[in-house]
């Protein structure tokens, strides 16, 4: 019967019209508004209503979500002090090489020092790809998950510097909880390893 | 009536609460104007992905009213710059950002509309398309994440919010004589350049 | 069937053969495949062709080997019966670089070979209209050759030298006199100067025949780039009598960002990134063209582990089902069903999308594949994900999506024998993936010259014969349902182990030579070029994008239909700009 096609698709439509409904019945409040809700939303056997609410509802992301690089800085004394030792391997593997990097020197001997004086990076270059936080040896620079970077002039905002980069160790650590506490283990294993190998010598 | 019209909060009588509300020209001119901005179905390159992503279900661009993306550009408010822009399409861009009437607004999505992101060095890619049209709001990433352009659109909706009828540019007296288009010659040729352009020649020339 | 075999295993020998006078085996350390004089081109090809049975000219492409004042022109012959590539070069002066165009014998060159003279300048002599495609006409220079440089010059290679240690933080365009990107040639005169006549873009590929019967009713109409069902900026320059087409003229390069020019400055690894804005839809499916090229090139060491086998294959099936699911949904938005089944089918996307971020990193580019394997195996939990999605949600979302729309009598009535193309004409036109497997050739890569681990799953190559629109959207059902078969075996016998066969790294000791990885990517083969020096810069590095040569057959495919039905012809290849102009 001519015809019949649309009818049946148009089924498939009045089902998630349909869906949308019951869903919402079975559920009920629980479903907006929280962060199961959204989860609920997520998962593959998800139904009905898709949407979810932002700015009221964010979408959580993933662990290894990246958006532009952060440099870790750790608490010392009351003073920031970055992971960093301006070794430059960032500035070599980016694609786009939008990271620039002046080396620290002592002001008396002239002799580079193990940190960076400044730190740049042009998001406006930045492809996001991740390779800068892959291939630092001193996980001191890492991708960060907010994405909340729209302004209205990027020459005053799109460069970031060293200050605007650095970002305490303990926001790494909620951030990615899982990447924080295996570099973490990683670090003590190495500590423990080197120690070993210290004592026969002793 | 939304709560966000009755600021500046005079004092309404009891009895009258829920029926009047008190509101300056500016806020609902511009409370009428922030929920219809109606951007153009204008893709360029990857992050128009993302930007139909948006209007999907997930993200949703109506909740905001900008569900209906318009081709045409005599018809939008708002041109989202998705992708790269190219030398072979900027004549095109700048078209039709002077076709759009005012009020008009532009946001320049991802890295590349920004500032050339990472084909910055190509050959044939403009570095960032406010070089040629005024660009309102910038959201880099590449590509940004739903949530982030949503985030630049909210953003949009906070500059109509700031504006004033007395103050605004499609109101004012001298009229505005569009952005010329460039040409594609052996490279782009910007007219506004066009002035240093033939001093260079003739220099050139004076030189030899 | 014997000696069929046999000819395939020696195919080089059987060539060398039959022409002892006019090939020569290319024996340069890395490289393989034939030398053959240019004059001798024509004869040769034509004899491959109707005896030998290499009927696929699946990629062409020029290497500047400004050295040795030498350009190579670089052929990939394919049969469309399956089997091992059959690699022809002809080596001209730089100074004079002309050869006989192959459009006679293989249309599908058409395209390929205005690409090699817009960017390496090589002159293709007899071909019917050999004008420039990605840049317009009246640029200056031909930007791949490698004495041609771009106003934005930094160093020549990557790494820069001035970001580290004395970082300069100025804007490049500081660089530059100018300010903007932009270089005029010497003795270039704005005033003097005349622009091209509009008319040359309207000129099709062949000139029209009996012009001047419809000279009162010939019509020219643009699409694009600016419009909403060319996926893109992508535009089609439409000559029509009435309603009907008679000449078409795919206009493109509004979206070409110098993909193999910044390709060659950056380094092997560097470039894995910018695969993933290739095929925007399929990064992942990007990424193992690229990585399989230059594996190829590295060797066994570079080995991907079992494991990272197994993650390739089921990311590079979960992009084929999400570009299908898009490919469906906004064909039926270019038929008017404005964005309801777009809409269902951008949540599955999302869907897909969650285990791209979770593994990879990103939503849209990946950028998950290194040399050797992959970056990170998958997270806690994902392969439970991954079975739930395989079993559960993609075959029942299918199956909906199936009974939503393919009986549907508005799209079996406008897609049912419109666009036709005869399997005769795909196989000339090079035409790939899907668009070559709805013709009646069931030519699948995964099948026909076997890659990474496919050989062991068991799914059928999808095919269908009649080669009209309505056969190009049901074929990518047909290729989903086959792709979960895939799945639920790679995510049922996936092992468990290393995910990286070598240390993380980002150099490496590049042998010199040449390498051709190809994938049967969502939209058709994809092909990665690559010719190492030995340093740690690639010498040339060239994509074979299949949208790009997909569309050699579009004028084809609109000869004679409605202007109406451009649409849909235009949605059924299901292209990419940013593949298509790269």
């Amino acid at each position: 019967m001519k015809g019949f096609g649309i009818i049946k698709g148009l089924g498939v439509t009045l089902k998630h019209i349909y869906d949308t409904y019951a869903e919402d019945f079975k559920t009920g409040r629980k479903r907006y508004y929280n962060e199961a809700g959204v989860r609920m939303r997520m998962t593959p056997d998800t139904k009905g209503i898709f949407t979810v609410n932002y700015p009221e509802e964010r979408l959580p992301v993933a662990e290894n979500f990246r958006f532009v690089p952060f440099l870790v800085y750790e608490e010392e004394e009351g003073e920031k002090v970055p992971r960093c030792t301006a070794c430059g391997i960032c500035s070599k593997v980016c694609p786009t090489q939008c990271i620039w990097i002046t080396r620290a020197e002592d002001p008396e001997t002239g002799k580079p020092l193990k940190t960076p004086a400044e730190f740049y990076i042009d998001i406006d270059l930045c492809m996001n790809c991740g390779f800068c936080a892959e291939y630092c040896p001193f996980d001191a620079i890492k991708m960060d998950h907010d994405y909340e970077l729209a302004s209205y002039d990027r020459m005053q905002n799109n460069i970031y510097d060293k200050e605007r980069l650095l970002k305490p160790a303990s926001y790494y650590a909620e951030i990615r909880p899982l990447h924080y506490a295996r570099e973490k283990q990683a670090k003590a294993e190495e500590a423990a390893k080197k120690a070993a190998r210290r004592r026969p010598r002793e | 009536m939304p709560d966000e019209l009755n600021k500046p909060e005079y004092n309404i009588p009891p009895e009258l609460e829920g029926t009047v509300a008190i509101t300056t020209l500016d806020r609902i001119y511009n409370w009428g104007r922030r929920y219809s901005v109606w951007p153009m179905f204008f893709g360029l390159a990857c992050c128009a992905i993302e930007m139909i992503a948006t209007a999907g279900a997930r993200f949703d661009l109506a909740r905001f009213g900008m569900e209906i993306m318009r081709p045409s550009p005599r018809q939008c408010d708002l041109m989202i710059v998705s992708g790269t822009v190219t030398k072979k399409m900027i004549p095109q861009v700048v078209r039709l950002y002077n076709q759009m009437p005012e009020p008009k607004y532009v946001l320049s999505m991802g890295a590349c509309a920004c500032g050339g992101g990472p084909f910055k060095r190509g050959y044939n890619v403009i570095a960032g398309v406010d070089k040629y049209i005024p660009v309102d709001v910038y959201v880099p990433g590449c590509p940004p994440t739903p949530q982030a352009l949503l985030y630049g659109l909210i953003k949009i909706q906070e500059k109509i919010d700031k504006e004033s009828v007395k103050e605004v540019r499609w109101y004012q007296k001298e009229e505005d004589p569009g952005i010329p288009v460039p040409i594609l010659g052996p490279d782009l040729i910007d007219l506004r350049d066009f002035p240093e352009l033939l001093e260079r020649v003739t220099q050139k020339e004076d030189q030899a | 069937m014997n000696e069929e075999i046999k000819v395939l295993e020696t195919y080089e020998q059987a060539v060398l053969e039959r022409f002892p006078d006019w090939v020569r085996v290319d024996e340069r350390e890395g490289y393989q495949g034939l030398l053959v004089e240019s004059a001798n081109l024509l004869p040769l090809m034509s004899d491959l062709r109707d005896e030998l049975g290499y009927d696929l000219l699946t990629s062409l492409t020029g290497v500047d080997y400004l050295p040795e004042e030498k350009m190579e022109v670089v052929y990939h012959l394919f049969r469309s019966t399956g089997g091992a590539i059959l690699e022809i070069k002809v080596q001209i002066p730089r100074s004079n670089p002309v050869v006989p165009s192959l459009v006679g014998l293989y249309p599908g060159a058409a395209f390929q070979e205005r690409e090699a003279w817009d960017l390496l300048g090589i002159k293709f002599e007899g071909h019917p209209h050999l004008k420039r495609i990605l840049m317009w006409e009246g640029f200056s220079g031909h930007p791949l050759r490698k004495d041609w440089q771009e106003v934005f010059y930094g160093d020549e290679k990557k790494p820069y030298e001035d970001r580290w240690p004395k970082g300069k933080t100025k804007k490049i365009e500081a660089d530059n006199p100018y300010q903007e990107n932009i270089a005029y040639p010497e003795g270039f005169n704005p005033e003097t100067w005349i622009p091209e006549p509009a008319e040359f873009l309207f000129k099709g590929s062949i000139p029209l025949e009996q012009e001047e019967e419809f000279d009162t009713e010939k019509l020219v109409v643009n699409l694009g780039p600016q419009h909403p069902s060319t996926h893109g900026v992508f535009r089609m320059v439409a000559t029509l009598d009435g309603e009907t087409v008679v000449d078409l003229e795919p206009v493109m390069g509004y979206l070409h960002r110098n993909h193999e020019k910044i390709g060659e400055k950056n380094t092997f690894a560097m470039n894995m990134p910018y695969t993933d804005r290739l095929d925007y839809f399929c990064s992942m499916s990007n990424n193992f063209g690229y990585a399989l090229a230059v594996e190829k090139l590295l060797g066994e060491k570079y080995h991907p582990p079992e494991r990272a086998q197994y993650i390739r294959v089921i990311m590079a099936e979960l992009t084929r089902v999400l570009n299908h699911f898009m490919a469906i949904g906004f064909f039926l938005n270019d038929l008017g069903a404005y964005f309801t089944p777009a809409l269902y089918t951008i949540k599955e996307r999302e869907l897909i999308l969650d285990i791209f971020e979770a593994v990879a990193g990103s939503r849209m580019m990946c950028n998950y594949f290194r040399f050797g394997g992959v970056v990170r195996d998958l997270p806690q939990g994902m392969e439970e994900h991954i079975r739930e999605m395989a079993y559960e949600r993609l075959p029942r979302q299918i199956d909906e999506l199936d009974r939503y729309l393919v009986e549907n009598e508005i799209v079996v009535s406008r897609g049912q024998g419109v666009g036709v193309l005869t399997p005769e004409q795909a196989i000339g036109l090079s035409a790939a993936g899907p668009v070559l497997r709805a013709s009646g050739v069931p030519y699948d890569i995964r099948r026909a010259d076997p890659y990474s681990i496919y050989d062991r799953f068991d799914f059928d190559v999808a095919v269908r014969y009649h080669g009209d629109v309505y056969d190009r959207f049901l074929i990518r059902f047909d290729e989903i349902r086959q792709s979960i078969r895939i799945l639920q075996q790679a995510i049922d016998s996936i092992p468990q182990g290393e995910v990286l066969a070598n240390k993380p790294a980002y150099k490496f000791k590049m042998p010199v030579g040449e390498a051709y990885g190809r994938v049967e990517g969502p939209k058709g083969e994809l092909g990665f070029y690559v010719v190492s020096d030995g340093t740690d810069n690639p010498w040339r590095y060239h994509v074979r994008a299949p949208s790009f040569i997909n569309l050699t057959g579009l004028r084809q495919m609109c000869l004679g239909e409605k202007v109406a039905d451009l649409v849909a012809i235009l949605g059924s290849i299901d292209i990419v700009l940013g593949e298509v102009d790269r």
